[in-house]
């Protein structure tokens, strides 16, 4: 391994602290200090406003639904591009990384153009009792969308790693493919769907562009927390968009801890 | 958020990490699994692949004058060439630094290490919208620095930064781990220094995980919209970027002009998703 | 001399990978390491490179003290076992890194290129990538790198161990025979005693840091300095509490004055060969087999099979040592 001489070591050493301090570190310290500054009985009375109360709730609920949504397609169609042979599967594996890369606002965007009222998919959807645009389930979709591929992106690796040979003798001794799955595939995965889903939950609930777009961003009734800081931020009530933030930011943080924590564990196995 | 920055479809990245013969394990479609490919295949259609299109649909439907309109007006051409010219230079920024950083994650030992390890990945957990207060509280106008660049195309500049931090460092830290020593002392027994070890050995070893790393944080820069909303002030001609364009579209109703412009970012996320799946044949064919 | 190592000791951590190591290598020879994993030849290999650092002591190189020297100015060639093949550069390229470091002309690089790849039967896959040859080939073109840059040392760590038996024993005749072409002081590490004995003029045994032993091969089969180096350098059986290597027993079925009697207890034929095992008829029941070799010509003249009864003693000339000797301190 080639050692850079020291000072050279030094000089490194020193950019990275100073470039990832002043980017990340020193801002999001400052916004904690900001917020807790003013002392926990205006942190709480800011929680308890009835705009910040359902932000979170709604944010709970499209989290929720992300989740469960991305926790079951992701790990089924894992199994189905590792353990099977069909046509296309490289196409749908390259289209499966789309919506990390495609601008949130354009998944709003793209949303609206299918669900919303106006169009014939919306309308016969709101014939038979359904809002999708502007109400919970259009948050809903636009917070599984933008969380999509990051349960597959967890699993695939590791079943591909840990072959088929558990799964096969399994079934030679008589297990049923649901046995199998339940008593064999799933406890080898294990971790990486509990990642997958840890990087889902942090990632639904920071959703902001696609949400604002699809929900209509109307204070009491569509506001996602995300939407609640830009709101109150901008109407000068600093201190619930600081508190709100912090709120989020320390459930970000937790979850990366969560996923760093774990990961060398799974090594050592 | 790790997964985030890697740079392969996830079947061809374990297939190149395992170097398992990937064959062993294929089988054919039973009645179960084809129900399942096929319920599967209508969520993600129903979800992504419809309403992408249909947005492709929509722009192309207004016939090639409008689209074309859509894309020269004077404002979005300015909004366009800012996100541009803002994302190749952060991007540039992000191939240095994030090279370096990653370089000091891996081979560097010092106290702090791990917890810097985890800061890097806050930018992809943090809530976007979050991620422009916070910079506003260090570059804002309240700033302990003294610096107020909010509502400048500074502004623009750091807030793609912050969220493109990641990508860069996250593609080149696994690749740097699993480089192989023995490589870098033939180079050292064969004369090589330091310096020329690292550019003409270790530095051709990465450059596919930077450029995947750099075309990520590329996609993710012309794309951003929430970091933006409290830090750049979205003045038109100065500060405002396309995804900011593509909203104040769909706000005044203009769903033809908004389709235009997002069929334009959604090539360009295509293009990169392409790119890389290419980039990463390549690199398989040369490790094999 | 070509290399001296004096008072040489390296610890990783807790472990002593090598303790006071005194070594002379001497100059056009090739000379192997041999010992067991985690004997230490490796590391001495690589402070003799420059890789690593003793923690005390010095390595000579033709008379100068290399002990300070960093490994880009020692002008040592070395091949890695897992060949450490520059994957973005061609076989050709390579081959050139050490002289184009060098900054030597274009036009002198491509001629002493061509004439190393020819020299490792390489010639036609100048241009191709390293993951397109095979790993015999991949370790040829590591060696015509070393070599290119035509160092005072050739050192080989393992350089056969990721190869298949047969390339192995091919790649091994053809080293001596390079050896013979490109007069290079060569020092190669191996586990492997069939490999040091028909490669090297010259072995050195280490075990545990430390060394055991150093002299021409003959010389250590035939006279070994201590128990392991004895049994390390072939198969070996307990004999009236003294080591002897299976084939250096005499076998009678008359009884001979200070033959230990037995009886065969177990026969197994390969080839020309025949291996018994004899059960001594000792005071203690549980005195070990004795394993015994000799032609099955010899065998079948004796009338020997399961169940006989026989005489052993050392043959005229036998290598034997002591079985309950202390480990003798490292030469």
């Amino acid at each position: 391994m080639i050692r850079e001489p020291k000072p050279v070591r030094w000089v490194l050493r020193l950019f990275v602290i100073c470039y990832v301090g002043l980017l990340v570190l020193w801002p999001v310290f400052l916004v904690a200090q900001r917020t807790l500054s003013p002392g926990w009985q205006a942190v709480v009375s800011s929680l308890s406003s009835p705009e910040v109360l359902l932000g979170l709730r709604l944010t709970g609920i499209a989290t929720f639904w992300s989740v469960l949504f991305n926790l079951v397609f992701g790990v089924g169609i894992s199994l189905l591009l590792v353990r099977y042979e069909f046509r296309g599967k490289r196409l749908l594996s390259v289209l499966l990384d789309l919506p990390l890369s495609v601008s949130p606002v354009v998944v709003g965007l793209a949303l609206m153009l299918v669900y919303a009222k106006g169009t014939p998919v919306g309308r016969f959807l709101y014939g038979i009792g359904y809002q999708i645009i502007f109400a919970t389930p259009g948050i809903v979709l636009a917070t599984t969308f933008v969380a999509l591929p990051l349960v597959i992106r967890e699993v695939v690796p590791v079943l591909t790693e840990i072959g088929d040979d558990q799964e096969v003798a399994a079934r030679s001794l008589g297990a049923s493919g649901w046995q199998t799955f339940w008593r064999v595939t799933l406890p080898g995965i294990k971790w990486a769907v509990v990642y997958g889903v840890v990087l889902t939950l942090a990632r639904s609930l920071g959703e902001f562009g696609a949400v604002k777009v699809v929900s209509g961003n109307i204070s009491l009734q569509t506001q996602t927390a995300t939407l609640v800081v830009q709101d109150t931020y901008q109407d000068f009530q600093q201190q619930t968009a600081y508190t709100v933030s912090l709120l989020l930011t320390l459930a970000a943080v937790l979850c990366i801890t969560v996923v760093a924590l774990l990961r060398p564990k799974e090594k050592l196995s | 958020m790790t997964a985030v920055a890697e740079l392969d479809p996830p079947v061809e990245a374990a297939k190149r990490k395992t170097g398992k013969p990937y064959v062993e394990s294929r089988r054919r479609l039973g009645t179960g699994s084809r129900v399942g490919l096929g319920v599967a295949v209508l969520w993600f259609s129903l979800l992504v692949l419809i309403p992408l299109a249909v947005v492709v649909g929509t722009a192309a439907a207004g016939g090639a004058g409008q689209f074309l309109a859509a894309l020269t007006n004077a404002q979005t051409l300015n909004a366009i060439g800012l996100t541009v010219v803002v994302s190749l230079a952060v991007t540039a920024i992000n191939v240095v630094s994030g090279t370096i950083i990653a370089w000091v994650l891996v081979r560097d030992r010092f106290w702090g290490r791990s917890l810097l390890n985890v800061v890097i990945d806050i930018p992809f957990a943090l809530p976007t919208i979050v991620a422009g207060l916070v910079l506003l509280s260090l570059y804002g106008n309240n700033s302990p620095l003294g610096i107020n660049i909010a509502n400048t195309r500074w502004a623009v500049a750091l807030a793609i930064a912050f969220v493109t931090l990641p990508f860069v460092v996250r593609a080149v830290q696994p690749v740097l781990e699993e480089l192989d020593v023995d490589v870098e002392e033939a180079a050292a027994c064969l004369g090589a220094g330091p310096f020329a070890t690292f550019g003409r050995i270790v530095l051709p070893s990465l450059a596919p995980a930077i450029t995947s790393g750099a075309a990520l944080s590329f996609a993710r820069g012309i794309s951003e919209y929430g970091s933006m909303v409290l830090l750049s002030g979205n003045l038109p001609n100065r500060t405002e970027v396309v995804s900011v364009r593509v909203l104040t579209h769909i706000e005044n109703g203009d769903l033809a002009s908004a389709a235009a412009l997002a069929t334009g970012m959604l090539v360009i996320a295509a293009a990169v998703i392409v790119a890389l799946d290419v980039l990463r044949r390549t690199v398989a064919r040369r490790d094999s | 001399m070509s290399i001296e190592i004096v008072g040489v000791n390296k610890s990783f951590g807790d472990f002593a990978a090598l303790t006071d190591v005194h070594l002379d290598i001497p100059s056009d020879n090739i000379t192997a390491l041999l010992g067991p994993s985690g004997g230490g030849k490796t590391t001495l290999l690589r402070i003799i490179a420059g890789l690593e650092a003793a923690d005390s002591g010095t390595v000579a190189i033709e008379g100068v003290d290399a002990t300070g020297i960093p490994a880009q100015k020692r002008n040592i060639g070395f091949v890695f076992q897992h060949y450490a093949a520059f994957k973005h550069l061609t076989v050709a390229k390579n081959v050139g890194f050490g002289l184009s470091i060098r900054h030597w002309r274009k036009r002198d690089v491509d001629k002493k290129v061509d004439e190393l790849l020819r020299l490792v039967h390489l010639e036609q896959f100048a241009d191709r990538l390293p993951s397109q040859l095979s790993g015999g080939q991949r370790q040829r073109m590591a060696l015509a790198r070393a070599l290119a840059i035509e160092p005072k040392l050739l050192l080989l760590d393992e350089p056969f161990g990721a190869l298949d038996a047969k390339v192995r024993k091919e790649l091994r005749d053809w080293l001596r025979r390079l050896h013979e072409e490109v007069k290079v002081t060569t020092v190669f590490v191996t586990h492997d005693q069939e490999e040091a004995l028909e490669v090297a003029d010259n072995v050195v045994v280490m075990n545990a840091g430390r060394i055991e032993q150093s002299g021409p091969p003959v010389e250590l089969y035939d006279e070994p300095a201590s128990r392991f180096v004895m049994s390390f350098l072939g198969e070996v059986t307990t004999l009236d509490h003294h080591l002897i290597r299976p084939h250096d027993i005499a076998v009678h079925t008359e009884p001979v004055p200070g033959g230990v009697a037995g009886v065969i207890v177990h026969w197994q034929r390969i080839g020309f060969e025949v291996r018994i095992g004899v059960r001594p008829q000792s005071d203690s029941q549980d005195a070990p087999e004795i394993a015994v070799r000799l032609t099955r010509t010899l065998a079948h003249a004796l009338g020997l099979g399961e169940g006989v009864r026989v005489w052993l003693e050392p043959e005229k000339g036998a290598t034997v040592i002591p079985a309950l000797e202390a480990v003798r301190p490292a030469a």
